[in-house]
């Protein structure tokens, strides 16, 4: 198919779609059209040669104000630039399609957003798509796109993959270029892709790869394409199942997915990650603070223009001493080094991605633990502290039954993306993990 | 002493908004006052957990 009937079926299937879904937020169709007609043009081949694709709308966008799921930001002037990774995979031949729903400001984990309406779970409009990157959980799950961009700071780009039934990755910290994006928590913030396939998935992580001197977080490490190895499979690893602070507190349905995953690729040993409810505190707190004083301005002058939920959160957060801020970057190292010492033993952790399928929209509290607990801060409980230590997570969507989809997070080493994504592809090959077609092409 | 008592965490609120030039409108004071609780309480957590002195931040700067 060229770039242009790509795009022309993909702004069709937006257009169909939208707004009743609130995926997107902007759809650049006359520059996705002139981008397409270039790529039919050039005869540039390969993985991503004129795969639409769409940006959750922290990411700048030439001529659009990165509004980051805001009020505020989108009276900030259009962005002069593409962020870096949509150079990046513009380069390969993708094209850019739009920019997509978002909780504000990246605090969320919902896909709900008092300004812009929620973006809905393609799998029932009544229920979240998950947040902070929901649009993005939303427009892949949907089949509008085939790959949206994203970003994760506690679970944003796992928790919409797993409610939403994508394939998700988030890199290792410093992998992917921030450059262009609008910061949440400069400590934690990944970016990554969301994808409808492994395939996909691994082209566009590849396809990003690279320093970026615009991003001082950025690794200088070479680039390390997936993609060669991407149908090696899993004999040569040694994976394992996360027990005790991973095995409790989510719905039994959760552990069944992880469970399925397990059997499937006959890894038998459950291994404990030491003290991981006290790395989600950690991660927790630095959020807290950090996310609070880039909004202190702000919080101080326009707090009535927040949403209420994150200006809530925001207010106690900027408050907190900074002594227990100082700690939890300090236990981060602890905790990073007990990680390294389990990953000595076994090459990839499966874990579950959310404590439950996709809450219904409005739904404040969640059940955790036998506890009645608020919903927005938690149902990041098992994807936070694997975050907190940049480890690399494909989220991979397991449909249990014709229900909603749960996400099983397929965890590496530092830099060892590619033996996830090995995993997922498995799992895809056989069929246990899927993306489900929603007929949007129809 | 109850570190994060009702009384510990209004005073602390009203101390750190007032340094921090911020304002709390009275309706959505139980709201702030619920998440500073939560977010102290993690504080706590971590605080809590023996670290020898040597160890480093895992935030690094290399200029």
């Amino acid at each position: 198919m060229s770039a242009t009937a790509a795009v022309e079926a993909a702004l069709g299937r937006i257009g169909k779609a939208e707004p009743a879904l609130g995926a997107f937020t902007d759809v650049t169709g006359e520059r996705a059209r002139a981008k397409a007609a270039t790529v039919d043009a050039s005869g540039v081949a390969g993985p991503l040669a004129g795969v639409p694709f769409a940006v959750k709308n922290l990411f700048d966008v030439e001529g659009l104000a990165t509004r980051a799921g805001s009020k505020i930001n989108r009276e900030l002037a259009p962005a002069r630039r593409d962020a870096a990774l949509i150079r990046r995979l513009e380069a390969a031949g993708a094209v850019l399609v739009g920019a997509l729903n978002m909780g504000e400001y990246a605090y969320d984990f919902t896909g709900e957003n008092v300004h812009d309406g929620p973006s809905r779970n393609p799998h029932d409009a009544t229920r979240m798509s998950g947040g902070s990157s929901g649009g993005s959980g939303a427009a892949v799950g949907a089949g509008l796109v085939p790959l949206a961009l994203a970003s994760d700071t506690n679970g944003s780009i796992r928790v919409p993959s797993a409610l939403c039934g994508t394939f998700g990755l988030k890199p290792t910290f410093g992998r992917l270029s921030r450059a262009g994006t609008f910061p949440f928590v400069h400590s934690l913030d990944h970016l990554g892709p969301l994808a409808n396939s492994v395939g996909l998935l691994a082209a566009a992580y590849d396809a990003m790869q690279g320093p970026d001197s615009d991003d001082p977080y950025a690794t200088e490490r070479p680039a390390e394409p997936a993609s060669p190895r991407l149908e090696d499979g899993f004999a040569d690893l040694r994976i394992a199942t996360l027990g005790g602070y991973f095995a409790n507190g989510g719905d039994a349905d959760c552990f069944e997915a992880v469970a399925r995953v397990a059997e499937f690729l006959g890894a038998e040993r459950v291994v404990e990650l030491p003290e991981a409810a006290r790395a989600r505190a950690a991660a927790y707190v630095i959020t807290a603070s950090e996310g609070a004083a880039l909004h202190l301005d702000r919080l101080r002058t326009r707090a009535e223009d927040f949403d209420p939920a994150v200006r809530d959160r925001m207010i106690a957060g900027a408050t907190i001493p900074a002594a227990f801020v100082a700690r939890a970057h300090r236990f981060r190292r602890w905790f990073a080094e007990a990680a390294a010492k389990l990953f000595e033993e076994v090459d990839v952790l499966l874990a579950p991605a959310t404590p439950c399928r996709a809450p219904k929209l409005g739904q404040t509290t969640l059940m955790l633990n036998g506890e009645t607990v608020p919903l927005r801060p938690n149902v990041g409980v098992f994807t936070q502290p694997i975050s907190f230590i940049g480890l690399p997570v494909v989220c991979a969507p397991i449909f249990l039954d014709s229900g909603l989809p749960l996400g099983v997070q397929i965890i590496a080493a530092p830099w060892k993306e590619a033996a996830a994504l090995r995993v997922a592809r498995a799992l895809e090959k056989a069929g246990v993990a899927f993306v489900r077609d929603m007929g949007a092409a129809s | 002493m109850n570190l994060l008592s009702d009384e510990t965490l209004e005073a602390h609120l009203d101390a750190a908004t007032a340094a921090l030039g911020l304002s709390v409108a009275p309706d959505w004071r139980p709201s702030v006052l619920a998440h500073l609780k939560a977010t102290l309480q993690a504080g706590r957590l971590v605080a809590d957990f023996p670290l020898d002195d040597e160890l480093d931040p895992a935030s690094v700067f290399r200029p």
